[in-house]
């Protein structure tokens, strides 16, 4: 993800003769995808049903229960919520994007998997990319904070707890290598 | 979702000039400006708002998300982020009512997203007007009656409303805002503008579908917050249903400027209990120049709430109305200034 130089938005274009279709350029997990779409298709249904990248999940579609989490130059947003056209030019990071290429897991990936931090898993990945963004912007400290700022992700298997230590672990390995 | 057309809006002047050419304004104009896109896109999945156009402003963010802050006061661009102003060194040490009102609202994520312009503008979230297949919403469809009058009301006004409309504006912010006297810069087809932000939105009255003052094509470029005595001591307490994640059900935007325990001035803003961000200016008179005491914090309070109207689930709120503001004017009055 850190490689990736954003492109900048590029102007509009629209499909000769279909008004309601826009091309846009979508940079997700450092690689270029175009695609000709109708503008009130989502990120999230850009990336699940035209990118096949079906890691995001959706609970509510309505910006509630934050299953839908992906970084978008590096911010947690919700891509339920934010129109493909508005990240063109902006680097998109899904859970599929977060492994190092070398392989093996993310911390936050091996901690969720250590510490049992799920039971459907339906809400995992949204949990694990929302995570990933808390420990960076230096938000997990304690315990009550953790809560506080992960809030937005919810679970309704209830995994809260385990899910609390899995981000503590992944802290400490997080702060050791950036 | 209905079809829309999406265009990008490349400068201010374009973005105001494909905006301004419309008779109606507001919530039911055909032509929105997108900013986070967190509140429309939401209530145009829902099929409460129906715009035909969008015109996406967030290229324009270089310029319209500065925070600047210096001797004089602090100036937040409109389309600066909640997160990023909440965070922000200066406005949580020296404008700690800002920053916990931003804190305390949404999610992480939302925060991300959402544009300071964009949340003072939100809409309430009553949920008769969220769902469509309610037929009764004056502020949906204007003349069509108000079902929650009557009906399902727990979280709804009992400042500032009307026989029309007791929809609860839901935001944190402009309660913020206007405790510290800030000012709102508006650009539009007319030029530029400043108004105080307790002026920016309107009573129900018998309109409850025109919910602010700004005219078609008009865009919200910054906020402009003095720094009086009182910006320090200042703060934000939010009385929810759950203790994250959740709007208020009654909150309190203080700040005061003290001199030896007696109040100088104070300005008071309440959430969760009104149509509209509603500053309670009975209140500050009778806490003017008289010493903060429990007492004294009591009968603003009830000042506050005396022209309170509820409707049966609510009742319940200016008692806590009341609380909440006792508790944030003495807990104020503790902190440093
Ligand atoms: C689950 C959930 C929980 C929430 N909880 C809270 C909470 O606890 N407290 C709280 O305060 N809020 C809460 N919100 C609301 C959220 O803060 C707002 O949706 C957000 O702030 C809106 O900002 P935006 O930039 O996304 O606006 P948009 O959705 O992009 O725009 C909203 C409206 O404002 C207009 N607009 C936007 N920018 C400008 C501008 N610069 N000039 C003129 N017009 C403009 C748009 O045309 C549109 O009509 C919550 C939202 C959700 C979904
Ligand atoms: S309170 Fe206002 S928003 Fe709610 S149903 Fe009545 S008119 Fe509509
Ligand atoms: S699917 Fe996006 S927040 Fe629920
Ligand atoms: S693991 Fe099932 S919803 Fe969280």
């Amino acid at each position: 993800m850190d490689t990736f130089s954003p492109l900048k938005a590029a102007p509009l274009s629209r499909r000769a003769g279909t008004r309601d279709t826009i091309e846009v350029v979508l940079n997700v997990n450092g690689r270029n995808h175009r695609l000709a779409v109708d503008p009130r298709v989502t990120l999230l249904d850009a990336l699940r049903e035209h990118l096949g990248l079906t890691g995001s999940k959706k609970g509510c579609d309505q910006g509630q229960c934050g299953a839908c989490t992906i970084h978008v130059d590096g911010r947690r947003v919700l891509s339920c919520l934010t129109l493909v056209a508005m990240v063109e030019g902006k680097a998109v990071t899904t859970i599929e994007g977060l492994a190092p290429e070398e392989g093996g897991l993310h911390p936050m990936q091996q901690a969720f998997l250590d510490h049992d931090a799920f039971q459907c898993g339906y809400c995992t990945p949204g949990q694990i990319m929302s995570a990933v963004a808390c420990v960076r912007e230096g938000l997990a400290t304690t315990d009550d904070d953790i809560r506080e700022y992960m809030s937005g992700n919810l679970c309704r298997c209830a995994a809260y707890p385990n899910i609390v230590e899995a981000i503590k672990q992944a802290r400490a390995e997080m702060e050791e290598q950036p | 979702m209905r079809p829309f057309s999406y265009d990008r809006a490349h400068d201010l002047a374009s973005a105001i000039r494909a905006a301004s050419a419309q008779v109606e304004v507001q919530n039911r104009a055909p032509i929105q400006f997108l900013a986070g896109g967190t509140n429309l896109l939401d209530l145009m999945k829902i099929d409460v708002m129906r715009p035909e156009r969008l015109v996406d402003i967030n290229p324009l963010e270089d310029s319209l998300s500065e925070i600047v802050a210096d001797g004089d006061g602090l100036r937040l661009g409109g389309l600066a982020r909640m997160s990023t102003v909440a965070h922000h060194p200066d406005v949580e040490k020296n404008y700690p009512v800002l920053s916990q009102s931003l804190k305390l609202a949404a999610s992480a994520q939302l925060r991300n997203m959402a544009s300071l312009a964009g949340n003072v503008l939100q809409r309430t979230r009553c949920s008769y007007f969220r769902d469509v297949s309610w037929g009764a919403c004056n502020k949906r469809e204007p003349g069509s009656g108000c079902a929650a009058i009557g009906g399902v009301n727990r979280k709804h006004a009992v400042l500032g409303t009307s026989p029309h409309c007791i929809a609860t504006y839901p935001g944190d912010f402009a309660q913020a805002l206007i405790a510290l006297d800030a000012t709102v810069e508006i650009t539009g087809p007319k030029g530029e503008r400043r108004i105080p932000v307790h002026e920016l939105h309107r009573l129900p009255g018998d309109t409850p579908h025109i919910e602010n003052t700004l005219a078609a094509g008009e865009i919200i470029t910054a906020f402009q917050i003095p720094r009086k005595a009182w910006a320090k001591r200042s703060l934000y307490l939010k009385v929810r249903d759950r203790e994250s994640y959740e709007f208020a059900v009654a909150s309190a935007a203080v700040a005061l400027d003290l001199a030896d325990g007696v109040v100088r001035d104070v300005r008071i803003a309440l959430g969760g209990v009104a149509t509209i961000p509603w500053r309670a200016v009975a209140a500050e008179e009778v806490l003017k120049g008289k010493p903060l005491t429990e007492d004294i914090a009591r009968s603003a309070a009830e000042a506050a709430f005396e022209p309170a109207r509820t409707h049966g689930e609510n009742d319940f709120k200016p008692e806590l109305g009341r609380n909440t503001l006792v508790r944030a004017l003495l807990d104020a009055a503790k902190l440093e200034a």
